[in-house]
């Protein structure tokens, strides 16, 4: 540790995969470009589904790198993240060679870990759920695997060659905030000086589906497909499942600076808070929200008056859409009303346990290029929610404070606030 | 700032509640046997550690056990018990002063079993309004915040049988962020065919039939481990804050923590446990003279096993320490491992006792002091807890009496 000098953090390297955004320099164009990804869904037959639209990823796993045993091995989440931490690792200009092992850790976010993987290898060993008792004669090796999701901690350890402290966080949809948050205490508190971190999530299939069917959590807008995420609209029905990866490289500034590493950001301020009130349900009041946002601008030693931009969690359900709006305005007060926010779920929809981190690239990148992303499909604003909520076209605006937020089952509230990392004195 | 343990509650195959728990620990009684939950004999494992004789109903409102899996409802048991003992009155403390970390592994497995086979047997509209919420690895920290109105800094890691005591790091970190209180721990298993199925295609399971000859760590016989359910959950406060509510004791305090992370598969540079355990002293302060009992991860693998005792002998010398792993009357636990450890720790330290571990006759290649067959007296002021993960975790906790 530096003799007693306060340890920050900053992001060094960036990973992107996201629908319609295989890299962060598509990921950042699709945004800017207020396209979206949501489609009907191709992965499996929809029709029997009340919801059947979903953001895909067009993945191609050797395309992109994989070997062959890393695709049996790996399910398609960790795959996604795989190739994302590829990409940040790249752009961190961080050598393998040069990083100290010990010092070197993993915290990972993913809301379900392997759905895909345990729900394909279910169907075989139960043939098709025939068989009460499973069958052991058809269970692939890597089945444990699938089982206890750490495992894909373990594949980005290996990647890097860690060896600090490892771990997978699942908090619900608020794990890609939470993966990194938990990453910076992890350097500033001395534990490690390089964190890979970010999360991961590859949701769409046919248990999850019928899972969110069942408690209408997910739009039955399937007409239109491109459409259907409609965050702070008066036509949203509820959100898009997506699925993607985001993985970052934070390292301890001052080991960053040594290198003369390119930085992105800083991570300034992190705080969760549980609402303690339902496994699905949102208070109206947005009050642990608004205590996640407060604690963070504190850690971040910031005013709500210098957030430039909130990427808000902006799901499109009802109850989130004015349970965040109320968190906004009790925690930023008046500022609540002068300070763009935008849902870029209307976009690349919602990737569960890996939209945080997404949304944690997106917010990097409205810093360095000075764009706030927008909210596509908002054409009717809901009236009781009545912030800035940026519809349909970005816009041009320096910005140096992202505030970012997550809201997820379970009744996790986090907030994180990202800072340009040479515009500001604190 | 000082974390302390104030309250326990204790969900294992060998005795519900640390009453009954500790008495059996001490008298060697193991709770691992024929698995008794669903047909077992087309497999090549027959044995686990189930928790015998617990019926939801009779600790958990009606309306909770359609909505919840039954490692959910041990852990919600768990967690009622761990309050009383702490003598915590939620509205004593500030709104966001209590928060919820813990371990799991498989989430709701058994759960999504059955609605996975609703929906591919009978079709998407068959599956349950509650697999979304019940399956997740999340639910248990939602529960316990919702039951007990807890709505500070909250957590779930999933680190395989390391996953436990990384939980209870979290907790001391938020404890030394500024909340008064954190329930941490965890308690876990996915004991239906599925998850048996599951379990075994990892390689690591014995398929030994008879119970006192199925988990040997450290025995040259070692086959494999037995995997359980349940575990242990701990009220963990600020040592300052639990005495201003009110409390005069603790069960010890968590002193030090440390996790560390393998090589990669093939390297030739030294897996981490060591480390961990240097790390984990150093946090505490203390060194490997002041240990007194080393709660070993017990992996039951001729590879692992060799791993851990160099470990062990390399930090405290040949023989250097007690070390014990009552793990063996209990099966592995994965997230609930690591805290049963702690809390059976913390036991040893309030009675002074070290609790054996049942079965093994340690292999004359390991150079470890293991207490075997009964109890032993000691006086214990500090203890080592150590688990490993799967793919290359490596945890450590050491308690200090208080």
């Amino acid at each position: 540790m530096t003799d007693g000098a306060e340890r920050r953090v900053v992001i060094t390297g960036m990973g992107v995969m996201a629908p319609g955004g295989i890299g962060v320099k598509e990921f950042w164009s699709l945004l800017t470009e207020g396209r979206t990804a949501t489609r009907r869904i191709t992965f499996f037959d929809p029709s029997p589904f009340r919801s059947q639209v979903a953001a895909e990823i067009d993945f191609d796993p050797v395309a992109l790198g994989l070997g062959q045993q890393e695709i049996r091995r790996m399910d398609r989440a960790i795959q996604l993240g795989v190739v994302a931490a590829r990409e940040a690792m790249a752009g961190s200009g961080l050598d393998v060679a040069d990083l100290d092992p010990t010092r070197t850790g993993v915290s990972l976010g993913s809301a379900l870990g392997a759905t895909i993987g345990l729900e394909n290898e279910y169907r075989v060993v139960s043939d098709d759920g025939r068989l009460a008792l499973v069958d052991h004669e058809y269970a692939v090796p890597h089945l444990f695997d699938y089982l206890v999701p750490s495992s894909f901690a373990a594949e980005l350890a290996w990647l890097f060659g860690a060896e600090g402290p490892a771990t997978l966080v699942s908090t619900g949809c608020t794990s890609g905030i939470d993966s990194v948050g938990y990453a910076c205490d992890l350097i500033r508190e001395g534990s490690a000086d390089v964190m890979i971190t970010g999360a991961t999530d590859a949701p769409i299939s046919p248990i999850s589906m019928a899972a969110f069917d069942a408690i209408k959590a997910t739009t039955p807008r399937n007409d239109d497909p491109a459409g259907a995420s409609r965050p702070f609209d008066l036509g949203r029905k509820g959100f898009v499942l997506g699925e993607g990866a985001a993985i970052f490289v934070l390292e301890e500034r001052e080991h960053a600076r040594r290198r003369g590493a390119h930085i992105h950001a800083e991570v300034a301020g992190y705080a969760s808070r549980c609402n303690a009130f339902h496994m699905t349900g949102l208070r109206p009041d947005g009050r642990e929200m608004a205590e996640a946002i407060r604690v963070a601008l504190d850690e971040a030693r910031m005013d709500a008056g210098q957030v430039g931009y909130i990427n808000a969690h902006g799901s499109g359900t009802k109850q989130n859409d004015r349970h965040e709006t109320a968190a906004f305005k009790l925690s930023l007060g008046q500022h609540a009303y002068e300070v763009p926010v935008s849902s870029i779920k209307s976009m690349v929809g919602h990737s569960l346990g890996a939209i945080g981190s997404i949304e944690i690239a997106a917010s990097v990148l409205a810093i360095e290029e000075g764009i706030v992303p927008p909210t596509a499909n908002l054409h009717e604003p809901d009236p009781e929610c009545d912030l800035d909520y940026t519809p349909l076209v970005a816009r041009e605006q320096r910005t140096d404070v992202v505030l970012t937020v997550g809201s997820g089952f379970g009744g996790f509230q986090s907030a994180m606030v990202l800072a340009a990392h040479d515009r500001l004195s604190r | 700032m000082t974390a302390v343990v104030t309250g326990l509650g204790v969900t294992a195959p060998n005795g519900l509640g640390i009453d009954d728990y500790w008495a059996a620990t001490l008298r060697g009684e193991s709770g691992i046997g024929r698995i008794a939950r669903f047909d077992a004999s087309p497999y090549p494992v027959t044995l686990a550690g189930e928790v015998p004789g617990f019926v939801a109903e009779e600790h958990l409102p009606n309306r909770l056990v359609p909505q919840t899996d039954r490692t959910t409802q041990l852990t919600l048991t768990a967690t009622e018990w761990a309050l009383n003992d702490a003598a915590v009155v939620p509205g004593d403390l500030p709104e966001f002063g209590m928060g919820v970390v813990t371990a799991a592994t498989a989430g709701g497995f058994e759960f999504g079993h059955r609605e996975l086979e609703k929906m591919w047997r009978h079709g998407n509209r068959h599956v349950s309004a509650y697999q979304s919420i019940a399956w997740f690895y999340a639910v248990d920290t939602g529960q316990i915040s919702i039951r007990h109105g807890m709505r500070g800094p909250s957590g779930v890691l999933v680190g395989e049988q390391a996953g436990g005591l990384d939980a209870v790091a979290q907790a001391r970190r938020q404890i030394r962020k500024g909340s008064d209180l954190i329930v941490s721990g965890g308690v876990d298993g996915a004991h239906c065919s599925w998850g048996l199925v599951a379990q075994w295609a990892g390689g690591r399971l014995t398929e030994s039939a008879d119970p006192d000859r199925a988990f040997l760590p450290f025995d040259a016989d070692a086959s494999g481990y037995v995997s359980g359910e349940g575990g242990a959950i701990l009220v963990i406060e600020d040592a300052e804050s639990a005495r201003r509510r009110g409390m005069t004791g603790s069960y010890g305090e968590i002193a030090g923590c440390a996790a560390t992370f393998d090589p990669p598969p093939g390297s030739a540079r030294e897996p981490g446990l060591r480390r961990a355990i240097e790390l984990a002293l150093a946090d505490a302060g203390t060194s490997a003279t002041d240990v007194d009992v080393v709660f070993a991860d017990a992996a039951g693998d001729p590879d692992l096993d060799r791993v851990e005792a160099d470990a062990i002998t390399a930090v405290f010398g040949p023989g250097g320490v007690p070390v014990t792993a009552p793990k063996t009357m209990t099966g592995r636990l994965y997230g609930g491992g690591g805290p049963l450890d702690l809390a059976t720790a913390l036991l040893s330290i309030r009675d002074g006792v070290l609790p054996p571990t049942v079965n093994v006759a340690v292999a004359p290649a390991y150079e470890i002091d293991l207490v075997r067959g009964t109890p032993r007296r000691a006086t214990v002021d500090v203890a080592l807890v150590l688990a490993r993960g799967r793919g290359g975790f490596n945890s450590a906790v050491v308690l200090r009496a208080t």
